[in-house]
């Protein structure tokens, strides 16, 4: 029982953990994309990277400030977004997923290629960059908290707070933006572009600029993890992150401006729940070892978690928040 | 649109209106409808190509072919402004594609067009609909996912929170959005969708979304309405409602210009029918000409359907009319709304 206690608490701090954050803001983004303008973006891991790099890369290689990194991250994210949009956004919605998907996984590639090294670290990445970001705590961030049974590092924290408040404030920017006639506008895009075109709006434009902010948004979810993991490296940037965020969306519902938030904290909460709580079971003997040993638990979480996945959208279709009637206009 | 304030009055005037009290408003206002545009056209000659006193749309050699297929290929044309003109063909003929190449969807290989004075050609379809010419769709676009007032909400023109950063900023738009949610209330109690306000669109039924669509594009007070066949799939006594509504639109002084196959709404409402086949306009005049007109009825029936046959041919027709039989096998012979989509598919 206390076995299960502890891994209550363990998956309590994935929570509110900055992967939490980082999912968060790559499914908020996805949610602006998707959920709201239709656009399927399936590298949106791509943004992140090029945010956590864009701080890595200019603090640790080309030593500027810390803020000025995070200028040229976000300044990096909004080029990449106009570099796919410039061509994909005039065509049909599978030509923006398949450029997507394939820079995703071309610049992650290029990023720990062995030419790239001398600017990305290559395979070993850079560190050593979020100094002066964890040094503006105002608490000693060498000492460790404990809040609610779990042990945080006072950077931990730190990270955690900055990042929540900067998931806050891209939710009320998305709320703000969905509840005025520019939201309107994407949603109706969303629905069918040439209704929308032949209603006098430059359909084009609105792609983009939402493009543009789904994306900075994800840039931020790859600023908070590498500031959070201290460590810049291209293969923390698989592009499975793009599609948990989107399982996370769907479990909080799309098209809603809590959806992916609420969506990932779950997410996060039951990886990290199934992933001790397995550990526990295996160690005391109630899971016998001829079924599995701890060395699959890694693996068996996420079939855990597709089943959730699954029983969900037979369920619950719409996800957490979603309203039931929208979704099911789709099915007819 | 200086006839608009007016006729929103008269509308105003009577906001509860029974449906059996008043199929078309200007019998409920007391006013005598105006056909401008039918005495206008009166004496022109019935021939392709003639020129209207008061233009508001001029076609000129316009062709858009699809790999070897021409699907159209306009000589000379010309609306007149205010009245109806409605546009038949068979199946194939072009109508859409005209529509298409007019609103800017798609871009002709050859050929000008412009719209009281202004060239069009080069113009994107929001381009187009900014300048006042809206169009509806042939297949229905309502919105699914969007109320009803919100599809007809976005139709407003010039709208501040449609700007990514005055969006943000609510004190910027409320005030106008608060008048274009009046104009829109109006018009879906004019149209009897004001019940429905707040469902979504994607559950109305198929006439109710050809009535959403038409009064969406009347938010943006439009010059020019352009309908690809808005009476299509819709039931008789809804017809009747619609064809009273297109009927008000001429009333406010807008040009319409609309694709129909049923020719008693086309004889009932427009002042000037155009009509083409295999992409050519082969005939214009008044609806009274066209069923007299030889062309037209070559174009619909077949050129030689009135020939004698000789023996063999018709031993021949009446040898593949028992084939066809043998294979029907109580399938129904292909009707005209199923020929459409594919027709339209294949012109796109």
């Amino acid at each position: 029982m206390s076995d299960l206690i502890d891994a209550f608490q363990v998956a309590g701090k994935a929570f509110f953990g900055f992967q939490a954050i980082f999912f968060a803001l790559l499914a908020i983004g996805i949610n602006v994309h998707f959920g709201y303008t239709g656009l399927l973006n399936f590298g949106q891991i791509a943004f992140a990277m090029l945010g956590g790099f864009g701080i890595a890369i200019s603090v640790s290689q080309w030593g500027l400030p810390f803020w000025v990194g995070v200028l040229i991250a976000i300044g990096s994210a909004i080029v990449l977004a106009l570099l796919l949009g410039l061509p994909t956004l005039r065509l049909r919605a599978d030509y923006l997923a398949i450029v997507t998907i394939a820079v995703a996984e071309g610049l992650r590639l290029l990023f720990r290629s062995v030419s790239a090294t001398p600017v990305t670290g290559g395979t070993r990445g850079l560190s050593a960059f979020n100094g002066s970001f964890i040094a503006l705590a105002p608490w000693d961030t060498q000492k460790r908290y404990n809040i609610l049974g779990t042990s945080w590092s006072g950077g931990e924290l730190w990270v955690a707070l900055i990042g929540w408040l900067i998931v806050t404030l891209f939710t009320l920017l998305v709320w703000q933006l969905m509840r005025s006639p520019w939201g309107r506008v994407v949603k109706a895009i969303r629905e069918d572009e040439d209704a929308v075109r032949a209603l006098g709006k430059n359909v084009y434009n609105y792609k983009m600029q939402a493009l543009v902010l789904g994306g900075l948004i994800g840039a931020f979810g790859g600023m908070v993890y590498a500031v959070g993991t201290g460590s810049a490296i291209p293969d923390q940037y698989q592009n499975a992150n793009t599609f948990l965020a989107y399982g996370a969306l769907i479990l909080g519902g799309a098209a809603r401006v809590l959806g992916p938030v609420i969506g990932s904290m779950i997410l996060l909460f039951i990886l990290q729940f199934a992933d001790t709580g397995l550990r526990a079971l295996i160690s005391n003997g109630a899971i016998p070892d001829t079924l599995f040993s701890s060395t699959d638990v890694a693996q068996i979480r996420f079939v855990l978690v597709g089943i959730g996945l699954m029983l969900l959208l037979v369920f619950r279709p719409q996800g957490i928040f979603g309203d039931r009637r929208e979704v099911m206009l789709d099915a007819r | 649109m200086p006839a608009e304030p007016t006729a929103h009055g008269a509308h105003a005037a009577v906001p509860d209106e029974t449906p059996a009290a008043a199929p078309t408003r200007e019998s409920a206002a007391g006013r005598v409808p105006q056909r401008l545009a039918q005495a206008a056209l009166k004496d022109l000659p019935w021939e392709v190509g003639v020129s209207k006193p008061d233009p508001a749309i001029v076609v000129d050699k316009v062709t858009r072919s699809f790999g070897g297929l021409t699907a159209v290929s306009v000589d000379h044309l010309e609306v007149q402004r205010g009245g109806i003109t409605g546009l038949i063909g068979p199946n194939g003929a072009g109508k859409t594609t005209l529509f298409n190449l007019l609103t800017g969807f798609d871009q002709p290989n050859t050929g000008t067009w412009s719209f009281d004075g202004r060239d069009l050609g080069k113009l994107s379809p929001h381009q187009v609909a900014r300048l006042g010419v809206v169009r509806t769709f042939q297949l229905t676009k309502a919105l699914s996912r969007l109320t009803v007032l919100q599809n007809m909400l976005l139709g407003a023109q010039d709208q501040k929170g449609e700007s990514f950063l005055r969006a943000l900023l609510p004190g910027a738009w409320r005030r106008q959005e608060k008048e274009n949610t009046e104009k829109a209330m109006d018009l879906l109690r004019r149209f009897k969708l004001d019940a429905k306000k707040d469902d979504f669109a994607g559950i109305l039924s198929g006439g109710q979304r050809k009535l959403l669509e038409m009064a969406r594009a009347l938010m943006s007070d439009p010059k020019v309405v352009m309908l690809d066949e808005p009476m299509a799939g819709v039931n008789p006594a809804l017809t009747q409602s619609l064809l009273g509504h297109v009927k008000d639109l001429r009333e406010e002084g807008m040009t319409v210009i609309f694709v129909e196959h049923d020719m008693d709404v086309v004889r009932d409402i427009s002042d000037w029918v155009v009509v083409m086949a295999a992409g050519r306009i082969i005939a214009e005049g008044p609806p009274e000409s066209i069923s007299q007109n030889k062309a037209v009825v070559d174009a619909y029936l077949g050129a030689h359907h009135d020939a004698p046959l000789t023996v063999e041919e018709e031993d021949r027709v009446l040898a593949e009319a028992d084939a066809a039989l043998g294979r029907e096998d109580g399938l129904p012979p292909g009707r005209p709304g199923t020929d459409e989509i594919s027709s339209d598919g294949s012109t796109r």
